[in-house]
């Protein structure tokens, strides 16, 4: 029970960091292999404002999301707009060589020692159940953000301007929408949640400027169980994988664990590449 | 079918084993490891131009053919005291029966689903190898030394590992050079232009598909062998490094996806830029993000790569450049 509570706790937070994936990728059909190092950067983020300016940690997290915002417009305005339209490797390449760069920049910068935060929110007791507050704030942190990520997409004007383009950019040109702000936007918007995701790690993790690969695989693995651009199926599918890493060690050793995980990757991929809740094609 | 290949073949074949053959006639053993790894990375960047350049598939695992081949080679000799001459096939095979079974399985993925899905089969085999114990789990394999004694000691060994490295490389250049100039190849290229044309044009594409990854799978495997027979050891996060692929990827970009004579570039310029970064002081903490800013540079601006630059830019040369 313990362990299943504490899997579905951290699989919220896998969820906030593929539903910026899976916002990439629906809205422009592009992977961002800088997936990882921005989670990462998340969490050093919040980390150089906790330690060195003494900001509270979840208002870093909060800052630490508007840079990522930033650098994710940034990203999209130097590196992915040029090869939008050309081939899939020429953006997943690009998005690499990106990853390549940050990761140069980070490890100059912090060295690839890792790095914790002490955040001590001490714990919760419910009957058998004892929960790190941390853990359970993060998850409440990251079910409110899927929330207003829903709202931001449904009711606001930017919001439906990128779905409109998500549906079809061409035919959104057409009605006036002003498509690269809104591309840019939605990088930016992506990027932002791999940030947050990264720095609400950091509040119970101890992570180093590497340690984000591991999330962007398991950002790929959600992305594919919850449906492509799907970002509520991101949420469901972070939770799948948070309650499988939850469950599988009772029975198995520990290191089978990605194992399963990419097995049962592919086989989604073979069988449903529409994900578990994907429509039909 | 031509009976002998363009000028331009011959130029790359006789180019490449003139340098290879220079640590040979100097006996200077720092240049041949230089070497090797330039040929290895020749070998393994051609291959995947087969499936990614002809075909139009993107292969972000490739390495995982290399390390399979370098576990099932190495287990062989180290568990049944097999020679090179055995490991070397067996191998092979085994690199060509997995792409087999997975071109059955993921070549149906189109796009970046497929790009995914091979990221998944290296991460679930490295996975997999992790809790393997007859393959020594996290650890790996190591060989014995005594295992080189039956090729004349280690140095002998390691010139034997470097002369198989030359062949192999010759070798698939001659693949790469007939699958691009045969029918086979010409499906294979209507595959990456548009796949439901080629299609209707009669090209049974899953079956063109299939063998192109099984072709583009069995030297890398091979290759495997040999460069973790030199090793004297493997192990799985070494040797299913998802980064190794990608930076495959980027030597094929660098010189010219689709083409002979592009993988020869890029991995040769890759490999040298990169050691010299490594050496030179300045650049050896910031190795990472010179590759990226390169990297970044050439599919932004030059996304043909520098054999499809030079032939945009020489027409003439365009018999030559092949």
């Amino acid at each position: 029970m313990q362990y299943v509570v504490d899997g579905l706790l951290i699989g919220c937070v896998y969820g906030l960091a593929a539903m910026g994936m899976t916002l990439i990728w629906g809205v422009m059909d592009v992977i961002n292999m800088a997936h990882g190092v921005l989670i990462a950067l998340g969490s050093f983020g919040m980390y150089l404002l906790f330690t060195n300016l003494g900001i509270n940690p979840y208002l870093g997290v909060v800052l630490a999301g508007a840079g990522g915002l930033l650098l994710g417009i940034g990203i999209y305005r130097v590196a992915i707009r040029r090869v939008l339209d050309t081939s899939h490797l020429s953006t997943l390449l690009a998005t690499f060589a990106v990853n390549m760069i940050l990761v140069g920049l980070g490890t100059a910068a912090f060295s690839t020692n890792p790095r914790a935060v002490d955040v001590n929110l001490g714990s919760l007791t419910i009957g058998s159940v004892t929960v790190q507050t941390t853990r359970l704030v993060a998850a409440l942190a990251s079910i409110l953000i899927a929330g207003a990520l829903y709202l931001f997409l449904n009711r606001t004007s930017p919001g439906k301007f990128i779905r409109a383009i998500t549906n079809n950019r061409n035919a959104a040109e057409i009605v006036g929408i002003h498509s690269q702000r809104m591309l840019a936007l939605s990088f930016g918007l992506g990027c932002m949640l791999a940030t947050l995701a990264g720095g609400l790690i950091a509040t119970f993790f101890p992570f180093s400027i590497l340690s984000g690969d591991t999330y962007q695989v398991k950002s790929f693995i959600i992305v594919v169980l919850g449906g492509l651009g799907n970002p509520l199926g991101a949420l469901v599918g972070g939770l799948i994988l948070g309650l499988l890493e939850g469950i599988v060690p009772a029975f198995l050793p520990i290191s089978w664990v990605p194992v399963i995980e990419f097995v049962l990757f592919i086989l989604i991929l073979i069988v449903k590449p529409t994900g578990l809740f994907g429509g039909k094609e | 079918m031509k009976p002998r290949g363009s000028p331009g073949l011959w130029l790359i074949l006789a180019g490449v084993l003139t340098v290879s053959l220079f640590p040979v006639v100097s006996d200077n053993a720092a240049m041949r490891e230089v070497l090797f790894s330039v040929l290895l990375a020749i070998t393994l960047a051609s291959s995947l131009n087969i499936i990614l350049g002809y075909t139009g598939y993107i292969s972000f695992g490739h390495v995982v053919f290399f390390g399979l081949g370098g576990y099932v080679g190495l287990y062989l000799i180290s568990a049944y005291g097999a020679s090179l001459w055995v490991a070397l096939p067996a191998a092979g095979a085994a690199g060509a029966l997995l792409a087999f079974l997975l071109g059955k399985a993921i070549l149906r993925l189109r796009g970046s689903f497929f790009a995914l899905a091979t990221i998944g089969v290296n991460e679930a085999m490295r996975a997999l190898f992790n809790n393997l114990p007859r393959f020594g789990g996290s650890t790996g394999i190591a060989l014995n030394f005594s295992v080189y004694e039956a090729y004349g000691g280690a140095t002998r060994a390691l010139w034997l590992a470097y002369g198989l490295m030359i062949a192999l490389t010759l070798a698939i250049l001659l693949i790469s050079y007939r699958t691009k100039t045969s029918k086979f190849g010409l499906g294979l290229m209507a595959i990456r232009e548009d796949e439901d044309a080629a299609e209707v044009l009669g090209v049974v594409t899953p079956t063109a598909k299939t063998w192109a990854y099984v072709l583009s799978a069995i030297m890398p495997a091979m290759a495997g062998v040999l460069y973790y027979f030199k090793n004297s050891s493997i192990e799985p996060n070494d040797a299913f490094q998802l980064s190794f692929s990608i930076e495959l990827l980027v030597m094929v970009m660098l010189g010219g996806s689709g083409t002979v004579l592009g993988p020869v570039l890029g991995a040769a310029g890759y490999q040298l830029l990169r050691n010299s970064l490594l050496i030179s002081p300045f650049f050896k903490n910031s190795q990472l993000v010179v590759s990226g800013v390169v990297l970044l540079l050439i599919i932004l601006f030059i996304p043909v790569g520098a054999v499809g630059w030079l032939r945009r830019r020489f027409p003439r040369l365009r018999k030559t450049l092949i």
